[in-house]
């Protein structure tokens, strides 16, 4: 306990320490910025409500849909993760995390810290970041980003993460592992200068995402009781209605990222149904010839897994592509969850099977399938004449792919060190809900 | 007297009881049970995930009746929750050596 006390002091006054430095510096820049270009309300007004829906993504989304899929004995533990990362991150991000992804290019690697504390980040525009809409409200939108990605992460080690290490550990990610690959994808960095299309997240999200969990579920092991135990989900209403509310928040999700009420944020939304649509039915036949029935997890584990392969490509494809897209997300993520029985690893709600494989078969997807005709600010894919582009979508995911898993491993060893990142075998047998949180969520 | 214990598929619950009123049973004692025979459970899969699940959910009946009775019990309870699939249950019959009313004191045949 005093240990945890002893982090939680430090964090605490590291951040306050930047704080006052930024608030110090904001007097001076916020004189300095040009005015860019007016201000635009339809815009503004749509990027705001885009993001309060990725905000009901988070929760109660995914804190839903991962509630639903554990034991009665953690569903209050699983909704805590969501949560905490919620306000954990929305305070990191204001503080630190936007200015490291998004702030002052720095070699093509992290942003500065010059917008630390959101200094010099108000009302004006961004001439890259949105030149109709204020700062700040792309910073609030890809705020909810940063708090939707590792909150994607615990269903890897639901039911056996000490929550004080959830804690220092969501903190480490946030700003080690996500800040600077949103950087280098879409705050100037190396992968944006190299032509890397992401329209969404394909790799600051999903492939981060989805590779990190697979980080985890090495470093943490198996669950007691894997492969023994009946570990069946506790409670699917709660997962099919957070499906219903991802689906939902993935309108603002994709669509939002137009950053603007425009004919790229119509395209993203149509390719996002088309797809989602798609790969919930390819799921449930895949399922059904496979195992003998459709399952209602199958449909609603399928529709999510195409809403995360659209993503990089939602504003550059066609509704045909999408359909491609979904076919492709539904088969490739229903095996990839079959896989996992085989190779033995606990990842205990399929993060890497859903996002990880949904990810990366985006993002080559988008190399394959892009169109200028569709998007003239992005670039033709490969079966459009422009096979470079391929090349480049892949260099993209193996970037992610290799960063993501050498930074969570890393982060993943020093917290286990700091504090141990497990639950002891008696907490985990009771639960995380009485063992962390001293309640129960069915009493 | 006897005791029958009928082991049935709980939703026939309803139409075994009516039955077995019609039989001239007066009362009889209902628990939730979990068991399995040769049916041996059934399978769940989850997202690729299969469980056996081994204990199945039954009804136990148990009805306490006269000797004369037995025949007619038995008849009634097979013929009520049959469905003819597997898993329809079983039903055992045991000696009764005594039964007392609570409320009047009365023994034997009379407290059923």
């Amino acid at each position: 306990m005093r240990m945890v006390m002893r982090y939680g002091i430090g964090i605490i006054s590291a951040v306050f320490g930047v704080a006052v430095w930024a608030s110090g510096a904001w007097a001076q820049e916020a004189s300095q910025l040009p005015a860019v270009s007016k201000i635009n309300s339809g815009d503004t007004a749509w990027v705001l409500a885009a993001s309060a829906l990725v905000l009901a993504m988070v929760s109660p989304g995914l804190a839903l849909f991962y509630g639903g899929l554990v034991r009665s004995k953690n569903v209050l533990g699983t909704i805590m993760h969501s949560f905490i990362i919620l306000c954990l991150v929305s305070l990191i991000w204001v503080l630190c995390g936007y200015s490291l992804a998004f702030g002052p290019d720095k070699g093509g690697v992290i942003g500065g810290l010059d917008w630390a504390g959101l200094s010099g980040v108000g009302v004006d525009p961004h001439p890259r970041y949105g030149p109709t809409i204020p700062h700040q409200a792309f910073m609030v939108f890809q705020l909810m980003f940063a708090v939707f990605t590792p909150a994607l992460i615990t269903g890897a080690f639901a039911e056996r993460m000490r929550f004080s290490a959830l804690l220092l550990f969501a903190v480490l990610w946030s700003l080690l592992v996500y800040a600077p690959l949103a950087h280098w994808v879409w705050g100037g960095g190396w992968l944006k200068k190299l032509g890397a299309l992401d329209f969404a997240g394909g790799t600051v999200v999903h492939i981060s995402a989805g590779v990190g969990a697979l980080a985890c579920a090495l470093v943490l092991g198996q669950r007691r009781g894997y492969g023994t135990d009946y570990m069946a989900p506790h409670n699917l209403p709660f997962t099919l209605l957070g499906t219903g509310l991802l689906w939902f928040g993935w309108i603002g999700f994709n669509g939002g990222s137009a950053l603007g009420a425009n004919g790229t944020a119509v395209g993203a939304i149509v390719a996002t149904q088309t797809a989602a649509a798609t790969a919930a039915l390819t799921w449930m036949v895949v399922e059904w010839l496979h195992r003998g029935k459709p399952t209602a997890l199958g449909v609603a584990s399928g529709a999510v897994a195409g809403m995360a392969t659209v993503t990089p490509g939602a504003g550059y494809v066609s509704p045909f592509s999408a359909i491609l897209i979904g076919l492709a997300a539904g088969t490739f993520c229903y095996f990839a969850i079959v896989c996992k029985g085989k190779l033995r690893y606990d990842d205990s709600l399929d993060v890497v099977g859903i996002h990880a494989v949904g990810g990366i078969t985006g993002i080559l997807a988008t190399g394959l399938l892009a169109s200028k005709a569709i998007n003239p600010s992005g670039a033709d894919g490969l079966f459009f004449g422009n096979p470079a582009q391929f090349g480049i979508q892949a260099m993209a995911a193996c970037a992610a792919v290799l960063f993501s898993f050498i930074g969570t491993y890393m982060i993943l060893k020093l917290v286990d060190g700091l504090m141990g990142l497990r639950v002891s075998s008696e907490e985990e047998a009771i639960g995380l809900d009485l063992s962390q949180h001293n309640e129960r969520a069915y009493s | 007297m006897k005791l029958i214990e009928a082991i049935i598929k709980p939703f026939k619950l309803d139409e075994v009881k009516d039955a077995l009123l019609e039989a001239g049973v007066q009362g009889m004692t209902v628990t939730e049970v979990k068991g399995f025979g040769r049916q041996k459970g059934h399978k769940e899969t989850y997202r690729g995930t299969e469980y056996t699940i081994e204990f199945v959910p039954k009804v136990k009946i148990e009805v306490a009746v006269a000797d004369d009775l037995v025949p007619r019990v038995l008849e009634t309870i097979t013929r009520s929750a049959k469905t003819g699939s597997i898993g329809d249950g079983k039903i055992f019959v045991r000696d009764l050596h005594a039964a007392v009313r609570i409320r009047t004191g009365e023994t034997g045949e009379s407290a059923l």
